[in-house]
């Protein structure tokens, strides 16, 4: 979507995760490139969710950063310890402002003043602190304090992600379920919402309009109304694809899209991948088992095996890569 | 709009039959099926309506047998005010709880903050007096501001943590307006409070002890308000995220849902409601004291959530108004039926029990617990059930486990 | 693995840091009520106040020890089936109902100075207590809890709101709706080693709490019931493949627990003389705190969270500010919850999101 297609959407630098004293990735260096299909491959428990789930924000990382769309997003964080001073900061300057005053002009009317003023800015602070909203992350980037992103933020950001087990709102339509997925695209707030204002009902029209395409846009034209658990399986697969498509995002994380899919299914999924890359133009980021799926949609193809990265390069490199054979096969089998 | 199934359009299934059925149906289903699809299409007016129709029939009801001979009209008139106000609580609750599904066992605490706040805003005690209108204003917002404060360090919390912490929460308030004596009084609580006045608008004036009229009025318009709101609320981004949340956190928040601020919502909407209740129920009581406000409001009030259906506007509220009544006037008409018995008391070691005098006014915890065990048990969706409930409670174990298992994986 | 190690509960853990940690608090706790007590009454000096601080430390470790019995219960239960049992502390007011019927029935009013009849009817009513609420534990856990394992979380939780009240309403209409008088039937004899006097009622509740709670820690860690139990909680569907019953497992982990808490009842009115039908709330909740101060699920961090709590509800007294001290209790449940969700004693339960 940006002019310069050259540029890495994302960028992974060295990102280690470890759980207590388990490494399930290690030190792991990854990019992807707009406007490509890139594979995550590797066998069972190599730490392909792992670093899937550090990517979109579920997990810190242990050490390493993430970098989407230019900007540092997720990493440990950085002079956390900072974080209540930033707090208590804005209060305490009111506070010595105000003594400052009463002792200029003698009055104590600037004391109480000031003493509003500063527990409502406390209040603020800490109403921020909890709900992290962009400025007050950006504020603390720019004082040198850094705290990984959360899910939402990558969102915002622009990842759109699907599960390895399907993970729908199975009470809601297939129509709801995809206009959850436009959450942080729509703005209305709730005095909106109650008040039926004209943003309000602006947005709610144009979000039913927005639903159909996307519906319509993995082939689950007609469905709208179904509720997701009714779906069968691969509709449901298509619909957690069509929600996270309609978060509009750059980068889109499919975790295993096609498991336990039949072969014709499977055909209609990869089929909708490459349409996804040439109809949207995004970016797709996929852990794939099906070789065959794996070898015909992929542009780039990671290997992992045990938390590292063991092989990367065109499906054809990976391939013929013994290093890859020995982890699938076993030792012995690439001799 | 209409398309959409946010409350009011039918799922598929029973969408189908309805068509397939209309040739053949006789005209007066066809004159209810346009009436539902009309209604469904102008969600506020048919509240509005719905509530009219409601409180007009009320007072004549009341007036039939055997009715009539449990009270006078005015009698059954103030009830029907004071079952408003946990009409109120348990919309309120339902937008935590049923919406959100964040389990809030402190809920009173906010009742308390609403009814302290018209106890400062109108009364001797603090020597002013704002008029009542914009003092339900006043308390709405400033309960919305303790669920605010009060959310958010917990709202964090996994579900069964945030219930123990908001029942913490909900014991401290009513101690600190106990024991700050200098500031509420204290035990004492605060007395005349100011009543409300309508200023002799549409001929309605003298609110009072003796006339329950206009405090029934107005918290049926307060009710008709806080409902057209939350339908409002629960049909549109917001409503949507926090189902979302409901049924899965974590995907929820990989779907760009910011779940503390949306968590928070609807803690300090469910808290600005019980504000309003809490206002009214000062101005119609004139008197404020901690112990009108204990953990029983809140257990009164959850009762009533999970008996009228969780989620459910309608049928919350129509399950707080049969649970206030069937406690007001139900168990006292009960009791005095047992008395006319004349069950002798039999002794059991220290303890006689004597069955003839039973208070049954005495047993409605009993009773609301066992009805929170029954219904958990045997219809978890309550008695009138959304639609969206009814799906997600009869998931199937296997289901359940596997969800579980995914929380796990993640 | 990751799923095996996010779902690692155990019952039991070493208890020799906890131990060691008891004896700092202990000390410090010791020092700050003596400084308390010399500070609120201007005669007494540091030193001279130190026999009253003395006393007022002993009688922390006895409400302590009995918060401890009850948040045992909440623990393993939690451990096991990870719901918070509200009805547990509604257990423990039955049990020093339980407790109260036997000796008034027997017709005991004070205390008992015959030794052998004391220790007779003492075992008497400990074991009538606890197998009583053992049983109601049971029966509660059957019929009110079996049947929602698998339904979504706030089904229990509702379920369990409602067996607490039903138990409350039942002794409020049954048996009494105001205090009731316990005997209290261990005489208030005074026992004085050297420069440390206790008295004996004092110095048989905490023996009794340390003696059931090591029963309990080596029942968990030594029999092979206490293995079913350990392995239950860490993986449920691993152990019913492994030949564990669940069902009897769940049902012994409540029969224990609520056992613990009837024992708790005995103490309840043994100590302070007197009953009523709604001390369960407050005394659950505050037994929940100590319960997710340790940690919960963790059945050592719960003993000493209960002493905790009896430590800060003792010195909020002895500050003269006893009316707060439920605010105090709560705002340490509170802050607990959001800044270490774990507990002090920490990791056992890992945050599942």
């Amino acid at each position: 979507m940006t002019a310069d297609a050259a540029a890495p959407v994302l960028v992974a630098k060295g990102v280690t995760k470890q759980f207590g004293g388990l490494v399930a990735v290690n030190a792991v260096d990854f990019d992807i490139p707009q406007g490509s299909i890139v594979s995550l491959i590797g066998p069972n428990g190599a730490g392909k969710t792992t670093f899937f789930n550090v990517v979109a924000g579920l997990y810190e990382p242990t050490d390493g950063s993430v970098e989407f769309a230019g900007r540092e997003m997720i990493a440990r964080g950085r002079r956390a310890w900072a974080e209540p001073l930033v707090w208590v900061l804005p209060t305490v300057i009111v506070m010595l402002v105000g003594v400052l005053l009463e002792q200029l002009t003698k009055s104590g009317a600037e004391l109480a003043v000031a003493l509003v003023i500063a527990l409502g800015l406390l209040i603020t602070m800490f109403l921020l602190a909890i709900i992290r909203p962009p400025i007050y992350d950006r504020l603390l980037y720019r004082l040198g304090i850094f705290k990984s992103a959360r899910p939402n933020d990558m969102v915002v950001a622009g990842l759109g992600r699907t599960f390895q087990n399907i993970r729908l709102f199975k009470t809601m339509t297939a129509s709801e379920n995809v206009m959850v997925g436009m959450h942080s695209r729509l703005h209305a707030s709730p005095l909106d919402a109650a008040l039926r204002l004209p943003r309000h009902r602006r947005e709610e029209k144009e979000a039913d309009i927005q639903a159909r395409r996307w519906l319509a846009f993995v082939g689950l034209k007609g469905k709208e109304q179904e509720t997701a658990r009714n779906l069968a399986y691969g509709d449901q697969r298509r619909l957690e694809v069509a929600r996270a498509l309609a978060s509009q995002p750059r980068l889109l994380l499919l975790d295993e899209p096609t498991a336990g899919m039949n072969p014709s299914e499977t055909a209609q999924m990869t089929t909708l991948f490459g349409r996804i890359r040439t109809e949207l133009g995004l970016t797709i980021l996929l852990i794939e088992h099906d070789m065959q799926v794996v070898m015909g949609v992929s542009d780039r193809i990671t290997v992992l095996d045990h938390g590292d990265k063991i092989s990367e390069g065109t499906p054809e490199e990976v391939r013929r890569d013994p290093r890859v054979i020995e982890a699938y096969l076993g030792k012995g089998a690439s001799a | 709009m209409s398309g959409r199934s946010g409350t009011g359009t039918p799922p598929v299934a029973a969408g189908g039959t309805g068509r397939s059925g209309r040739a053949s149906s006789p005209v007066w289903r066809v004159a209810l099926g346009r009436v539902r699809a009309y209604m469904g299409r102008h969600q506020s007016l048919s509240i509005v309506i719905g509530l009219a129709l409601f409180a007009t029939a009320l007072p004549f009801i009341v007036l039939l047998p055997p009715l009539n001979g449990f009270g006078t009209q005015k009698d059954f008139i103030g009830g029907f005010a004071d079952a408003g106000v946990f009409v109120l609580l348990a919309i309120g609750l339902n937008v935590v709880v049923g919406f959100a599904g964040l389990l809030d066992l402190g809920y009173a605490a906010f009742f308390a903050i609403g009814a302290y706040t018209y106890a400062y805003g109108a009364s001797p005690f603090s020597g002013l007096d704002i008029p009542f209108w914009p003092m339900l204003l006043v308390g709405a917002i400033v309960a919305a501001m303790f669920g605010v404060l009060l959310g958010a360090p917990t709202l964090r919390l996994r579900g069964d943590y945030l219930a123990i912490v908001t029942l913490g929460f909900g014991e401290i308030v009513p101690v600190v307006f106990l024991n700050a004596d200098t500031y509420t009084n204290g035990t004492n609580g605060i007395t005349g409070l100011a009543q409300p006045s309508a200023y002799g608008l549409f001929g309605v004036n003298g609110f009072g002890f003796t006339n329950p009229w206009p405090y029934f009025l107005t918290v049926v318009l307060i009710i008709a308000v806080a409902f057209i709101f939350l339908y409002r609320l629960q049909d549109s981004r917001i409503g949507r995220a926090w189902v979302a949340i409901r049924e899965d956190e974590l995907a929820a928040a990989s779907m760009g849902i910011n779940t503390v601020t949306t968590k928070l919502l609807a803690f300090s909407i469910g808290a600005s409601t019980s504000g309003l209740a809490g206002v009214f129920y000062a101005s119609k009581l004139s008197i404020v004291s901690p112990d009108q406000f204990g953990f029983t409001v809140s257990f009164t009030a959850l009762a009533m959530v999970v008996l009228g259906g969780m989620g459910n506007i309608w049928g919350v509220a129509a399950g707080a108004f049969i649970v206030y009544e069937i406690q007001a006037q139900g168990l006292k008409q009960l009791g005095a039926f047992v008395q006319s018995l004349h069950i002798p008391t039999f002794a059991l070691g220290p303890m006689s029990v004597d069955l003839g005098s039973i208070n049954f006014i005495n047993f409605q915890y009993l009773l609301y617990g066992l009805a929170l065990v029954l219904m958990m048990l045997l219809r978890p969706e309550g008695l009138f059930p959304s639609r969206r409930r009814r799906s997600e409670l009869h998931e199937s174990p296997e289901e359940a486990a596997e969800s579980n298992e995914e929380l796990v994986q993640a | 693995m990751t799923g095996a190690t996010a779902r690692r509960r155990s019952l039991a853990v070493p208890w020799r840091a906890p131990l060691a940690a008891i004896v700092a608090l202990a000390v410090a706790y010791f020092v700050i009520l003596a400084g308390i007590v010399s500070d609120s009454s201007q005669q007494l000096t540091f030193t001279s106040a130190i026999p009253q601080a003395q006393a007022q430390f002993i009688n922390a470790v006895t409400i302590g020890a009995i918060y401890a019995l009850i948040a045992l219960g909440y623990t393993m239960v939690y451990g096991i089936i990870e719901l918070i049992n509200f009805a547990h502390g509604e257990i423990f007011m039955c049990g020093s109902f339980v407790s109260w019927w036997l000796l008034t029935t027997l017709g005991f009013s004070g205390a008992i100075t015959d030794p052998l009849l004391l220790v007779g009817v003492l075992l008497l009513a400990f074991a009538v207590s606890m197998v009583v609420m053992g049983i109601v534990g049971v029966v509660i856990e059957r019929l009110a809890y079996r049947r929602l394992r698998n339904a979504p979380r706030l089904a229990p939780l509702i379920t369990a709101i409602g067996v607490s009240f039903i138990l409350q309403n039942i002794v409020f209409v049954v048996v009494s709706n105001s205090i009731v008088t316990t005997p209290q039937i261990i005489p208030n004899t005074v026992l004085t080693f050297g420069f440390f006097s206790i008295s004996l009622i004092n110095l048989f509740v905490i023996i009794l709490a340390v003696g059931l709670m090591a029963t309990l820690q080596l029942f968990i860690s030594r029999t092979r019931l206490g293995r079913a139990m350990r392995s239950t909680a860490i993986d449920r569907d691993a152990a019913q493949l492994m030949g564990v019953d669940i069902n009897t497992t769940i049902a012994l982990t409540f029969f224990v627990g609520s056992a613990l808490a009837g024992a708790a009842g005995v103490v309840q009115g043994l100590y302070f003389g007197i009953t009523v039908f709604n001390i369960g709330f407050q005394a659950g909740l505050k037994a929940f705190t100590a319960a997710v101060l340790g940690g919960i699920g963790n059945t050592t961090g719960a003993a000493l969270g209960g002493f905790v709590i009896g430590f800060l509800e003792v010195i909020s007294s002895v500050w003269g500010q006893g009316r707060w001290s439920e605010a105090v209790v709560f705002g340490m449940l509170v802050l607990v919850l959001v800044f270490r969700p774990t507990g002090i004693l920490g990791q056992q339960l890992a945050d599942r999101a």
